[in-house]
C-alpha cells in the first residue's frame, strides 16, 4: 500500500499548501501596513491580485483533486499483477475541451485587468497632465528630493530657491501627484510597498510617476533593483499630508533652508 | 527496402565490427580522457553539473544565513572565509553570493545538467544513431565548460588579486545575474565592478560556445541521424525536447553573446571606448562624469531576449524526459503524444515574444507592457495543455511508485505551483508590486527546481541503469526524494508570502525596514528547511556514485521500457547498438493488446500488419 501512503503524502503537501495561504493573514504574511492599499490604484492592484488568487486557487485545489483521484485509482491497479493500464493514446474531445476552457480564462484575465494599466500608465493623467510636484534622484545609497519653491512650478534644472530634503519626500494626500523619478548613478527602482506604487529609475531617462495617496500618513520607501553593496540602505519615507500641512510645511522648510544664522542683535547699537 | 530488416551481418559496417559486452564501469574509467563518445561526455557533464550544483547550494546557503541571521558570525565556513570580517557576510560579498548562486545554477548547473548531460547521453541512444552528428564539436562544448567554471570561479573572487581585481570572495562579481548596467558596466560602481565583472562576460561567453555547440549538434543529428523506420512523430518527447531547445538555443544565444561583446566594449578603458548602455552625464562614486550617449535599457531588451527563451531551454527538456518516464511508470501510452508535441513548440514559439514582462517596471514604453502581457499569460495555455496530458498519462494506469515515478509526480506537482504563480506576475499592474520581491523567487524556485530539477532526479535514476548496468538503491532514492520534497516546499512555498508582504530581493539586511521587521522567524524557518534540503543532496550523491559499484545488476532493459536505448547493452559500446536498430512503433506502446503477454512494446519489436490492422480497427488506433 506504498503508492496509496505516497497518495496521501502528495494530498497532505497540498492541503497544507492550501491551508497555510489561507492563514497567511492572520499570521501576518500578508500585506505590508494595515493590509489595505492607500491608493486607488493600488487598491485596484489588490482586486486584481485577490481575482486572480481566487482562480488559481480553484484551479490549484482542481488539478491537486484529479492527480489524487489518478494516483490512489493507479496505486490499487499497480497492486494488483491482474489489472492492465487502460489503453489510450489520448482524447480529441478532452484535448479540445482543456485547451480552451483555459485559453477563455486567460484571456479573461489578461483583457480584465488591461483597464488598469491603462489608466496607471498609458492615458489618464499621462504622462504630463500633472505638474510634478518634487523631482526624486536616486544615488548611491540614498534618495535627493528637490521641489519647487511655494507657488512655483518645478523646473527641469535646480533654481535657486527649491528645496531640498533627503530620504524624506512630502507629498499632499488627497489628489493625484507626480514626481520626476531619476538616477545620478546607476539604475535604482522607486518601490512604496503600502502604495503600491514601483517604478525603476533609469539612468539617462527623467521618468514621470504618478500616484494618489488616500490617507494622511507616512510609507516606508524602499529600493527595489540591485544598486549595489548598499541597496538594502536605501530607507526613506513617504509623508503624506493634508493641502495646507503641505504648503506651511514648505514655508517652514524654506524658512530653515535660506536661515543663515544670523540674527541682529537685541539693543541696536 | 533490405535495411529494413537488419542481420547480424549488417551489425559489422560503419567500423563497430566487435560488440563484446562493455565493462560496467567503461564510461567512469573514459571520464578523465578527450573522449568523443556522446555518452562518457554526457556522464562527464552529468558529474561537473552535480557537483556544480553543490557548490550552487552552498552558495545559496551563505544567502540563507544571512537572511536568518543577519551579520551573525557564520558558522564553519566564516570563520576561514570572512575571517577579515569577524566571520560575517559583509553586504558586498552578500550581493556576490546572490549573483554567483544564480550564475552557477543557471549556467553550470540547470542548462549544462539537461542539454549537455542528459541530450549527449539520450539523443543518439533514443534515436538509434551510433554516436552524435559531429564528436569532435561535441567533446569540445564540454571542455568549453571548464574554461567558464575558471572565469566565473576569478568572477567569484577565487584567484589571485591582481587578476580579479578583488581580495577574496568577500567581494567578486555584484550585479546579479542579470548584470544590467551601469552597476555591471562602470567599475566604480560596485567592488565587484572591475575585473570581477569582466570576469564574470568571460565565463558567459565560454558557457555560450559550450552551448552552441552542442545544440548545432543536436540539431544536426535528430534531423540526420535517425534510424529506420523512426519518423519524426515516432520520437520520444524527450527527443522532441531537445530539439526544441536547440532551436531555441541558437536562435536566441548569439544576442546574448552579442550583448556580452557590447558589455566588454563598454568596460575595458583600453579597448574602443563604446558606449552601447552609457549614457552620459553619469556620476558614479564621485568618478569623473560619462560621456555616451548610450541607453541602459538596451541592455535589459538584449539579456532578456536570450534569457527569456534560457528558462523554457531550462525546462522543455525535462518536460520532455517526465513525459517518457511517466509513460512508463504508468505502464500507460503517454496522453495526447501530438497536443504535446504541438504545446512544446507553441511555448518555444511564444517564449520568443514575451521578453518584455521582465520590464514592465523598467521604464519602457508602458504601451508595450499590454503586447507583452497578452503573449505571456497566453503562454501559460500549452503549459496547462501539458499538465493535463500528464495527468491523463497516469489515468488508469498502474502505477509504479518507485524513486522515479514519485519524482515525476512532484514534478507535475510543482510545476502547478509555479505555473500558477506566474500568472500573477504576468498581469502587469500587479507585477507592479509583486515584481523583484519575494514572490518572483518563489515562482521561478519552483520552476527550476520544483520542477526541472525534480525532472532530473527522477531522470538520474531512470537512465542510471544504462550508464552502469546497475540500479539505483530505491530506500537511498526514496529517503533523498523524501527530504528533498519536504525541504524544498518548506524553502520556497513561504516565499510566495514574503513576496505578497513586499519582501525585496537582494538585500543584505531587510529587517531595518520597520515592515519587514516580523518576517525574521518565517526567514529562519526557511533557512532551517534550506539546511535540510542541502544535506539531503548528499544522500544522492552516495547513492550515485556508491551504486555505480554496489547497485543491484539489472539487464539492459529493467524498466520494461520501449525506448530504443533500452535494446542496447549497458553501458552501450562505442557505436551503441549491436545491430542498427530499425523502428516500428512509438515509444508509448505500453500495455497495447499487440504486447502479447508482457505490457510493453519496444520499438524495435516487429508486429505484422494484420494484427496492427485489427487492433487499429477496434479502436485503439491514434
Amino acid at each position: 500500500m506504498a503508492g496509496r501512503l505516497w497518495t496521501l503524502f502528495f494530498m497532505f503537501a497540498a492541503v497544507l499548501a492550501v491551508v497555510v495561504f489561507w492563514m497567511a493573514p492572520d499570521l501576518g504574511w500578508w500585506f505590508p501596513g494595515d493590509g489595505r492599499a492607500h491608493t486607488p490604484l493600488g487598491q485596484k492592484i489588490d482586486d486584481l491580485f485577490y481575482l486572480i488568487l481566487t482562480i488559481t486557487g480553484l484551479t490549484f485545489v482542481g488539478v491537486q483533486i484529479a492527480l489524487g483521484y489518478v494516483l490512489w485509482r493507479g496505486a490499487a491497479a499497480g497492486q494488483d499483477p491482474q489489472a492492465k493500464s487502460v489503453f489510450s493514446h489520448g482524447s480529441h474531445t478532452l484535448e479540445v475541451i482543456w485547451t480552451i476552457v483555459p485559453a477563455g480564462i486567460l484571456l479573461f484575465i489578461a483583457l480584465y485587468q488591461m483597464d488598469v494599466w491603462a489608466h496607471y500608465r498609458v492615458k489618464t493623467l499621462f504622462p504630463k497632465k500633472l505638474e510634478p510636484v518634487a523631482e526624486v534622484t536616486a544615488r548611491q545609497f540614498e534618495w535627493r528630493i528637490r521641489y519647487p519653491a511655494r507657488g512655483k512650478k518645478l523646473q527641469p534644472t535646480p533654481q535657486p530657491d527649491d528645496l531640498y530634503t533627503v530620504n524624506d519626500l512630502r507629498v499632499p494626500a488627497g489628489r493625484p501627484v507626480s514626481i520626476s523619478l531619476r538616477t545620478e548613478d546607476v539604475q535604482h527602482s522607486f518601490f512604496v510597498p503600502e502604495l503600491r506604487v514601483k517604478q525603476d529609475a533609469v539612468p539617462g531617462l527623467v521618468i514621470p510617476v504618478w500616484f494618489e495617496v488616500t490617507d494622511v500618513g507616512t510609507y516606508e520607501l524602499a529600493c527595489a533593483e540591485l544598486c549595489g553593496w548598499g541597496h538594502y540602505k536605501m530607507k526613506a519615507r513617504v509623508k503624506a499630508e493634508s493641502a495646507a500641512d503641505f504648503e506651511a510645511w514648505k514655508t517652514q522648510a524654506a524658512r530653515e533652508q535660506f536661515d543663515d544664522g544670523y540674527r541682529p542683535p537685541a539693543d541696536g547699537e | 527496402m533490405s535495411t529494413l530488416s537488419p542481420t547480424l551481418d549488417q551489425a559489422g559496417h560503419g567500423g563497430h565490427g566487435h560488440h563484446a559486452e562493455p565493462h560496467p564501469l567503461s564510461l567512469l574509467y573514459a571520464l578523465p580522457s578527450f573522449s568523443r563518445d556522446h555518452k562518457v561526455i554526457g556522464l562527464q557533464f552529468l558529474i561537473t553539473t552535480l557537483l556544480m550544483l553543490m557548490v550552487g547550494g552552498l552558495l545559496a546557503l551563505g544567502v540563507r544565513w544571512q537572511l536568518a541571521f543577519p551579520w551573525q558570525r557564520m558558522p564553519i565556513l566564516g570563520d576561514w572565509i570572512y575571517a577579515a570580517q569577524g566571520g560575517q557576510i559583509a553586504p558586498e560579498a552578500y550581493t556576490m553570493l546572490v549573483t554567483m548562486h544564480a550564475t552557477v545554477m543557471i549556467f553550470l548547473v540547470i542548462i549544462p545538467i539537461l542539454a549537455g548531460a542528459f541530450g549527449n547521453l539520450l539523443i543518439p541512444l533514443q534515436i538509434g544513431a551510433d554516436d552524435m552528428a559531429f564528436p569532435t564539436l561535441n567533446m569540445l562544448s564540454y571542455w568549453f565548460v571548464w574554461p567558464a567554471i575558471i572565469a566565473f570561479a576569478f568572477a567569484l573572487g577565487l584567484g589571485p588579486e591582481w587578476l580579479t581585481g578583488v581580495a577574496g570572495p568577500g567581494a567578486g562579481s555584484a550585479q546579479g545575474w542579470t548584470s544590467y548596467p551601469l552597476l555591471s558596466a562602470l567599475s566604480e560602481a560596485a567592488p565587484g565592478s572591475g575585473m570581477a565583472q569582466t570576469w564574470w562576460l568571460i565565463g558567459l561567453t565560454f558557457i555560450g560556445f559550450s552551448s552552441m555547440m552542442g545544440s548545432v549538434n543536436y540539431l544536426t543529428t535528430i534531423i540526420n541521424m535517425r534510424a529506420p523506420g523512426m519518423t519524426l512523430f515516432r520520437m520520444p518527447l524527450t527527443i522532441w525536447a531537445m530539439f526544441i531547445t536547440a532551436i531555441l538555443q541558437a536562435f536566441a544565444l548569439p544576442v546574448l553573446t552579442a550583448a556580452g561583446f557590447m558589455l566588454v566594449f563598454d568596460r575595458l578603458p583600453f579597448s574602443v571606448h563604446s558606449c552601447f548602455f552609457i549614457p552620459s552625464g553619469v556620476v558614479v562614486n564621485n568618478a569623473a562624469a560619462t560621456v555616451g550617449g548610450g541607453q541602459p535599457l538596451l541592455w535589459q531588451h538584449l539579456f532578456w531576449f536570450y534569457s527569456h527563451p534560457a528558462v523554457y531551454i531550462m525546462l522543455l527538456p525535462a518536460m520532455g524526459m517526465v513525459s517518457d518516464m511517466l509513460s512508463c511508470m504508468s505502464r500507460k501510452p503517454i496522453f495526447g503524444y501530438k497536443p504535446m508535441v504541438y504545446s512544446m513548440a507553441a511555448i518555444a514559439g511564444l517564449g520568443f515574444i514575451v521578453w518584455g514582462h521582465h520590464m514592465f517596471t523598467s521604464g519602457m514604453n508602458p504601451a508595450l507592457g499590454m503586447t507583452f502581457m497578452v503573449s505571456t499569460i497566453m503562454i501559460a495555455l500549452p503549459s496547462a495543455i501539458k499538465t493535463f496530458n500528464w495527468l491523463g498519462t497516469m489515468w488508469g494506469g498502474r502505477l509504479q511508485f518507485n524513486t522515479v515515478m514519485l519524482n515525476c509526480i512532484a514534478f507535475v506537482s510543482l510545476f502547478v505551483v509555479g505555473g500558477l504563480s506566474g500568472i500573477f506576475m504576468a498581469a502587469v499592474p500587479v507585477d507592479i508590486y509583486i515584481h523583484d520581491t519575494y514572490f518572483i523567487v518563489a515562482h521561478f524556485h519552483y520552476v527550476l527546481f520544483g520542477a526541472t530539477l525534480f525532472g532530473v532526479f527522477g531522470a538520474i535514476h531512470f537512465w542510471f541503469p544504462k550508464m552502469f548496468g546497475r540500479l539505483m538503491n530505491e530506500t537511498l532514492g526514496k529517503l533523498h526524494f523524501l527530504l528533498t520534497f519536504i525541504g524544498f516546499n518548506c524553502t520556497f512555498y513561504p516565499m510566495h508570502m514574503l513576496g505578497v508582504a513586499g519582501f525585496p530581493r537582494r538585500y543584505a539586511d531587510p529587517y531595518h525596514f520597520p515592515y519587514l521587521e516580523h518576517l525574521l522567524p518565517l526567514n529562519q524557518f526557511v533557512t532551517c528547511a534550506a539546511l535540510l534540503m542541502g544535506f539531503a543532496q548528499f544522500i544522492l550523491l552516495f547513492n550515485f556514485f556508491s551504486s555505480m559499484f554496489i547497485g543491484k545488476r539489472c539487464g539492459r532493459n529493467p524498466w520494461h521500457a520501449n525506448g530504443l536505448e533500452w535494446t542496447a547493452p549497458s553501458p552501450p559500446g562505442h557505436g551503441n547498438f549491436d545491430v542498427p536498430p530499425v523502428v516500428y512503433h512509438g515509444p508509448y506502446e505500453y500495455s497495447s493488446p499487440l504486447c502479447g503477454d508482457k505490457d510493453y512494446l519496444p520499438q524495435t519489436e516487429y508486429v505484422p500488419l494484420p494484427q496492427r490492422q485489427a487492433v487499429a480497427k477496434a479502436g485503439y488506433g491514434h
